[in-house]
């Protein structure tokens, strides 16, 4: 131990002396913070199943099976209809039933089938960078089927869907929130240094930006994509449509920052060794404020996740085949068809779970952006 | 004229006036006169201190003279490196960015005057690195010279400004004004944020450069005992003019203008059994925007007479190289300091 020591001393006495980076101070501030913690989790989890999509779904989001149209959610059983334990759980066959007065579809759990899950087994074909591959986190054997979140309309697997919805959803939140961030931090920045004419043109510009309303604005816009497009630039188009329209408030704000950053000394002592504007802004002023972008940028987020859900849900936003959870939602619309199918509003869940994660994230970081407030 | 002797920067008739404007039209409805007609020179390899009280118009003339604030109007003239003098008003930005290698500035605070977000190593670097002197190994072995000359331990070069206390703050700002190896260095309160243990420490560190460097001051101060120990020549302000200029012995020892006086008077002394006779000035220093006609001082002035009020004492040369602005400089005997 002491040996350990003095040789660690040693090391440090040849090797200059790393100072604690910013992100260090700010990781000590934001562990304190039990909701932010949470909010990460949420949203790591989120993304890694957005992520591997295909790992974590047993059956194939596409594949369609008119005989299972609105099939209810199986339930993982660990004991039989005898009331025997099995350690390996397992879900029953379902089985479907026509009401002969209503013609309503009825499913019962046939006990006579019992499929045990596996972990880690082969199942349909994916692709990740054009490797094939069949493995799958769990999975039951081939004879039968597993849904845990039921299935759609068309009788795909509501499960696989929202985990591919979930690609959609967040990628194009977090695209959109980048191109929003970018522009703002741009805007604001450029708003605040060079003040004046520069600074009363911008901020007219976010003035008019603002006094849209909203969502008019947004459906507006969203009608003006031609439909013949393809889904890829309809996504392109949809994001741009969001990094354009919400950078405002974050303009707002870095302008607020760099107003007060450009009355500090080391601004003025950049300009006293002769930098350029463009150094002052890139290695001066947008440093000192990132820590407020990258809150905003995570509070943009759920923001526009929910914008891509309304969109899409009132059919103006992402179309099918492209899956979202904004898309998953619009057979939820029907409300007798989601009031006897209330699975097909699992998405909507997954939608508040992941608006919570990235808020609980986003107050978290806001209070741990500013390590060194205290130490003043 | 000797090497020695010759005049580094010569400031003549400095004025920075920022206009007040009103209404939605930006009427301009008069002006605040922080830099009013300033003339100063400061020869090579000497310190000029500036004294004066808050809000004096000191900083403002330092940053002028550098042009980081555009005066109004006035020259400023600078001997260049290859002798050429130039005024410095009127060149062009271009112009500007070489020159700023030869004239640096330390500046007052210690915490706001370094970037958070770069560590030591880059904040020293930055000149090096925007004036193309140095690149990738040699900028590092540079900043570690330059460290190793401002008494920091250049281990800790890759460390971020937080983490170093306030004088070890102002030496990091004073290697990287010395990056460039200037020739003159405008120091703007360096001292004032510090306390007095350490001020002493960073003064003589900056007397040591000045001779290891052959550095000329511009050094700035509102505290006379610490200007005293550092300057050869001492330059008096109030309210944006100056009042007296002078060998700083003559200045100290024997005032001309009743302002330098009550300055004086001021200065703490030591020794507990010496009784201080405090001049106490009354009234608060006058707005810069609406300075008392004639001499600024009058209305706090205990000499003042009637040609006080009326016409301005031009700041005249009364032998030795030492000016003064006051209607009567030939007529008092002001009491100075014998020991500090």
């Amino acid at each position: 131990m002491l040996k350990d020591k003095r040789s660690r001393k040693k090391n440090s006495l040849a090797e200059p002396v790393k100072g604690e980076a910013y992100i260090q101070l700010v990781w000590r501030k934001f562990k304190r913070s039990k909701t932010a913690i949470i909010g990460g989790i949420l949203i790591m989890i989120m993304a890694i199943l957005a992520i591997l999509a295909p790992f974590f779904s047993p059956c194939n989001p596409l594949k369609i099976d008119q005989h299972a149209s609105f099939s209810p959610p199986q339930r993982i059983h660990f004991f039989d209809d005898k009331g025997k334990f099995h350690l390996r759980a397992f879900v029953y066959n379902l089985k479907l039933e026509l009401d002969p007065q209503t013609w309503r579809r009825i499913y019962t759990e046939d006990t006579s089938k019992r499929f045990p899950i596996y972990f880690l087994v082969r199942g349909w074909e994916y692709k990740p960078f054009g490797i094939p591959c069949k493995l799958h986190l769990f999975g039951v054997p081939k004879e039968g089927s597993i849904h845990l979140f039921g299935m759609d309309n068309y009788g795909r697997d509501l499960l696989a869907r929202i985990m591919l919805g979930g690609r959609v959803s967040l990628s194009i939140a977090l695209l959109g929130a980048i191109l929003s961030a970018f522009i703002g931090s741009m805007v604001g920045t450029i708003s605040a240094y060079y003040g004046g004419i520069t600074d009363m043109i911008l901020q007219r510009i976010v003035e008019f930006l603002q006094s849209f309303p909203q969502l008019p604005l947004w459906m507006a816009l969203s009608i003006a994509i031609p439909a013949t497009w393809s889904s890829l630039y309809v996504f392109i188009a949809i994001m741009m449509l969001f990094g354009l329209l919400s950078w405002t408030p974050l303009a707002r704000e870095v302008r607020g920052k760099v107003l007060s950053l450009r009355e500090q000394e080391f601004v003025l002592s950049a300009k006293e060794v002769g930098a350029s504007d463009a150094r002052i802004i890139f290695k001066y002023l947008i440093p000192n404020c990132l820590s407020h972008i990258i809150v905003i940028l995570t509070l943009t987020i759920p923001w526009l996740i929910l914008a891509e859900s309304t969109l899409s849900f009132l059919g103006l936003g992402l179309q099918p085949p492209m899956v979202s959870w904004g898309v998953l939602l619009q057979e939820a619309q029907n409300l007798q068809t989601m009031g006897r199918h209330l699975w097909i509003t699992i998405p909507g869940a997954f939608i508040v779970t992941t608006v919570l994660g990235f808020n609980f994230l986003g107050d978290g970081l806001r209070d741990a952006a500013d390590p060194y407030s205290r130490r003043r | 004229m000797d090497k020695q002797n010759e005049i580094l920067l010569e400031v003549k008739n400095l004025k920075k006036y920022f206009p007040i404007t009103r209404g939605v039209f930006r009427r301009v409805v008069g002006y605040v006169k922080a830099v009013d007609r300033v003339d100063l020179f400061i020869r090579q390899g000497k310190t000029l201190g500036l004294v004066g009280e808050s809000g004096c118009g000191k900083t403002t003339l330092g940053r002028s003279i550098l042009r980081l604030i555009e005066p109004t109007d006035g020259e400023v003239w600078f001997k260049t490196g290859k002798g050429k003098k130039l005024d410095i008003t009127k060149l062009e930005d271009r112009e500007i960015k070489s020159l700023r290698r030869e004239m640096r500035m330390i500046f007052q605070d210690p915490y706001g005057s370094l970037n958070p977000r770069m560590t030591v190593m880059d904040i020293v670097g930055e000149p090096l690195i925007i004036h193309k002197v140095a690149q990738g190994k040699e900028i590092e072995d540079r900043v570690r010279t330059l460290l190793k000359i401002v008494g920091l331990n250049p281990r800790y070069m890759r460390r971020y400004p937080h983490e170093f206390s306030g004088g070890q703050r102002q030496r990091i700002g004073i290697a990287r004004a010395l990056a460039l190896n200037p020739r003159l260095v405008i120091a703007d309160e360096p001292v004032s944020a510090l306390d007095v243990s350490v001020q002493a420490q960073v003064i003589n560190l900056l007397e040591d450069l000045q001779v290891q460097f052959n550095l000329t001051y511009l050094f700035i101060a509102h505290d006379l005992s610490v200007v005293y120990h550092i300057s050869n020549r001492i330059a008096v302000m109030y309210v944006g003019k100056i009042m007296e200029v002078g060998e700083a012995e003559e200045v100290y020892q024997g005032p001309r203008h009743p302002y330098t006086e009550a300055l004086i008077s001021a200065v703490p002394v030591i020794d507990p059994d010496v009784k201080p006779e405090r001049i106490l000035l009354q009234g608060d220093v006058p707005n810069p925007a609406n300075a008392p006609s004639g001499c600024t001082f009058h209305p706090r002035c205990r000499y003042a007479k009637k040609i006080c009020s009326q016409e301005e004492p031009p700041l005249e040369d009364i032998g030795d190289e030492h000016y003064v602005a006051c209607h009567f400089a030939d007529d008092f005997s002001l009491k100075g300091i014998r020991q500090f």
